[in-house]
């Protein structure tokens, strides 16, 4: 990851897990009970944040909550603005989502263009009951009518600033940070 | 960087194995596509896809355009008998215009090998090769890639043995440089007046006798045999044909379990491979249409694009 001067450290390891955590016990309180639920993460970052959702309600709920794996690539809205387009990847939910209530799952909230493309991408695969949203990181310049129901840490930031999750499935360090663009 | 860094995609021979790599992995989420009940994607939106195809094809032409509409491109059918080009119209001033009403990639089938090339220098269009003369077949090559790769896991390593008229096949070429760049032991068997010069150069197998070239295979690729070749006296009868090179049950029993067995159709059922064969267990011959519709949604992706790995959105 391209990363410019470190401004602020906003988590480090033990605050993401006690975000987590929190989030973790708001979808089993907010849904009463994980039942007809599935935890959708969506690419890169949002995916081992699913997971690691999964395992914290699996223990303190004794269920196992299924995790699928959004790829939204093939819905971005930006595909004609940019020279080259991006690698896809696959998309694997496991089970048909009719009738489901789908907590999207990803890093950081920003523009609220990831989420729109991962509505339609979901809408695509079937009818959800109820689509939630939880994030890690809420830093606010919605471009879109959109909101997230659960959020790890609301991020107050300038456009001249870049919120860069960082968890040790995917990145050397696990810290959520604030750096100056370049 | 990854990506396919070309305006067109003319033949496997200049693609890097990288690129084929790239194009294989684009393939697999679109190949997602089939298991759903909606079968559409936004993500050409907008674009228009041509088709211009100046010899009869159904399977490819279709394959293009379902793979085009699936990504909500706009999909234009051209072939030679409602165009202008009977009317004494260039073929480059047919390509200028097709491009001039607003195609974004133009997909071409030409009896000439090299047409496909002469039209990309003279349009600003993406150009897709869907097969020229008896140079290349990028797509039947590619989506014949995807399919061993699927059902073998891999592509490096494996013995893959083609079958048939190697001379005319522009199958074959295509699959002998996108096997060989993936690090394939490519196999060719087929009547000695079907077999051009030179293949050993590039570092295939030569073989005349086809039990000898399905010993050890772990995939077969029949060629379809165009039955007008007898006529003009490259092979003596179908039956002879059929008896040296056809692949049936007996030959298919000596083949692997794991075995793999494809054709890139239509087959001539009887002559180059029975139909007890076709419809083996080991033979993937209907699920190569399906990996066809995949392979082509990836390169209309990839050429009205790239391929790169960052994150706009945020």
């Amino acid at each position: 990851m391209v990363m410019g001067e470190i401004k602020a450290l906003v988590l480090d390891e033990d605050g993401i897990r006690r975000a987590l955590y929190r989030l973790s016990h708001e979808i089993a309180e907010r849904n009463k009970g994980v039942e007809n639920l599935i935890l959708v993460g969506i690419r890169t970052r949002g995916v081992p944040l699913a997971r690691r959702l999964a395992e914290m309600i699996r223990q303190h709920e004794n269920i196992e909550v299924p995790v699928g794996v959004l790829d939204i690539t093939f819905y971005r809205d930006d595909l004609s603005l940019i020279a080259s387009q991006p690698v896809v990847h696959k998309t694997e939910i496991p089970m048909n989502i009719t009738g489901k209530t789908i907590v999207l799952v990803d890093d950081v909230l920003f523009t609220g263009r990831t989420v729109r493309a991962a509505l339609d991408a979901l809408m695509d695969l079937g009818r959800p009951k109820m689509i939630q949203l939880a994030v890690l990181a809420d830093r606010g310049h919605r471009e879109l009518p959109i909101r997230a129901d659960y959020v790890g840490k609301n991020i107050p930031t300038s456009l001249r600033e870049v919120v860069h999750v960082q968890l040790r499935e995917t990145d050397p360090e696990e810290r959520v940070v604030i750096v100056e663009r370049e | 960087m990854p990506g396919l860094h070309r305006k067109d995609l003319l033949g496997l021979k200049d693609l890097t194995a990288e690129e084929i790599t790239l194009i294989l992995d684009t393939a697999e989420p679109c190949r997602e596509i089939f298991a759903r009940e909606l079968r559409k994607m936004p993500t050409l939106r907008g674009k228009t896809v041509v088709t211009l195809f100046f010899e009869p094809s159904t399977r490819t032409r279709t394959s293009f355009e379902v793979a085009a509409k699936w990504m909500s491109a706009d999909a234009i059918n051209i072939t030679v008998a409602t165009s202008s080009v009977v009317k004494g119209e260039s073929f480059v001033d047919t390509a200028k215009t097709i491009e001039a009403v607003g195609a974004d990639v133009i997909i071409i089938r030409h009896a000439m090998a090299g047409a496909p090339a002469l039209l990309a220098k003279s349009v600003k269009a993406a150009v897709i090769n869907a097969g020229d003369g008896a140079h290349e077949h990028p797509t039947q090559a590619l989506l014949d890639l995807y399919s061993i790769r699927r059902h073998k896991g891999r592509i490096a390593g494996l013995n893959v043995t083609i079958v048939g008229d190697i001379l005319h096949s522009r199958v074959a070429k295509s699959n002998i440089w996108g096997l060989t760049k993936l690090g394939a032991h490519v196999t060719v068997v087929g009547p000695p007046t079907l077999m051009p010069p030179g293949l050993e150069e590039l570092g295939v197998r030569v073989c005349y006798n086809l039990d000898e070239a399905l010993e050890g295979a772990d995939v077969v690729n029949v060629l379809r045999i165009q039955l007008e070749r007898q006529k003009k006296g490259l092979f003596p009868s179908i039956k002879e044909y059929s008896r040296l090179y056809g692949i049936n049950k007996a030959r298919l029993d000596r083949l692997a379990p794991d075995a793999l067995l494809m054709h890139p159709g239509p087959a001539n059922l009887g002559v180059e491979i029975t139909e007890e064969a076709a419809e083996d267990p080991r033979s993937v011959i209907v699920d190569q249409v399906s990996n066809g519709v995949a392979v082509r949604m990836a390169l209309l992706y990839l050429l009205t694009g790239g391929g790169r790995e960052d994150g706009l959105l945020h």
